[in-house]
């Protein structure tokens, strides 16, 4: 059975159809989710593309919380289905609360568009079950918000449970502790501020990011 | 009965939480010529009109929205001003 993975489109969404592109070329299906769904249909697996979901009115990821569909996206969540946040779907995320801490500005308040050197710090997320501990990928960032900030008890926590996912190895944009990535206690609910779906294709200037993508693709 | 009470809400970046805007606005300031500032914090306001019986009501209200919405705990700290509409 080929994984089909949905891919929710909110107004103002922007990489949807790389994730889709992505998803297909490491043997999945991607297919899209219009934001005022309700339902997620019989997909194995989420995921919140990377864009500027209603325009980041508020806050980045305030308005796309409250979006019909995020209803849907928690249920599946909460019952262990596999639902991975890329940049702005990261800070979904963290707005619904799926995730701890919060994505604020960069430090040095420059927009950044970059490929970034990321270590893999757990095995335990549904985008690194397949890599090891150490493991070096190069993955492009694309983000303003891309500061994570948390509580040092969260800090703590994400630690102690092994819920730091993906770090920096030269810290751009301010994030504590160099992270890049968290999952959920579970490891189903993932963030991550790069774009695995912008390194899915030699053409692309690396392959790294299909690496993460088959995490999601390969199923229990 | 219901009054309509004027709200303000002002946003703020909580304590201890860098803020990379009002870093750059400080240091652009003594180029033009203002010097002996500091401290300086950007944040957002917010302004709207709400329908309560009273303003103990019209508050815990705003309370609400700010908890769940208007702002982000994590980073954030919200000051609500209260005053009945003229």
């Amino acid at each position: 059975m080929t994984t089909k993975v949905g891919v929710v489109v909110f107004p103002g969404s922007n990489c949807e159809q790389d994730v889709v592109e992505a998803v297909d070329t490491v043997g999945g299906s991607g297919e899209l989710l219009w934001h005022k769904d309700t339902c997620l249909g019989d997909v194995d697996a989420v995921v919140l593309p990377g864009g500027f979901a209603h325009g980041d009115y508020l806050r980045t990821g305030a308005m796309a919380r409250f979006s019909p569909i995020m209803g849907a996206v928690e249920r599946f969540a909460r019952d262990g289905g596999p639902v991975v946040g890329i940049c702005n779907g990261f800070q979904i995320l963290t707005e619904a609360q799926l995730l701890p801490g919060a994505l604020y500005k960069n430090r040095g308040l420059k927009f950044l568009c970059q490929p970034a050197v990321l270590r893999v710090e757990s095995m335990g997320s549904v985008l690194t079950r397949g890599l090891s501990i150490g493991d070096e990928l190069k993955i492009p960032i694309n983000h303003f918000e891309g500061n994570f900030i948390c509580s040092q008890q969260v800090l703590e926590q994400l630690r102690d449970k092994n819920q730091i996912v993906l770090t920096y190895r030269d810290n751009p944009n301010g994030a504590t502790a160099d992270i890049a990535g968290i999952c959920n206690e579970s490891g189903n609910v993932v963030g991550l501020m790069p774009h695995p779906e912008r390194a899915a294709h030699p053409l692309l200037g690396s392959t790294d990011g299909a690496l993460l993508l088959k995490g999601l693709i390969s199923g229990d | 009965m219901s009054t309509a009470f004027d709200v303000a809400v002002e946003v703020s970046l909580r304590d201890g939480i860098a803020d990379p805007e009002g870093l750059t606005i400080e240091r652009a300031l003594p180029a033009l010529g203002f010097s002996g500032v500091s401290g300086v914090r950007v944040g957002k306001s917010l302004r709207f009109v709400v329908e309560a019986s009273d303003e103990d009501e019209a508050r815990t209200q705003v309370e609400a929205m700010c908890e769940r919405f208007l702002a982000n705990p994590v980073i954030e700290d919200v000051d609500i001003s209260l005053s009945p509409a003229l």
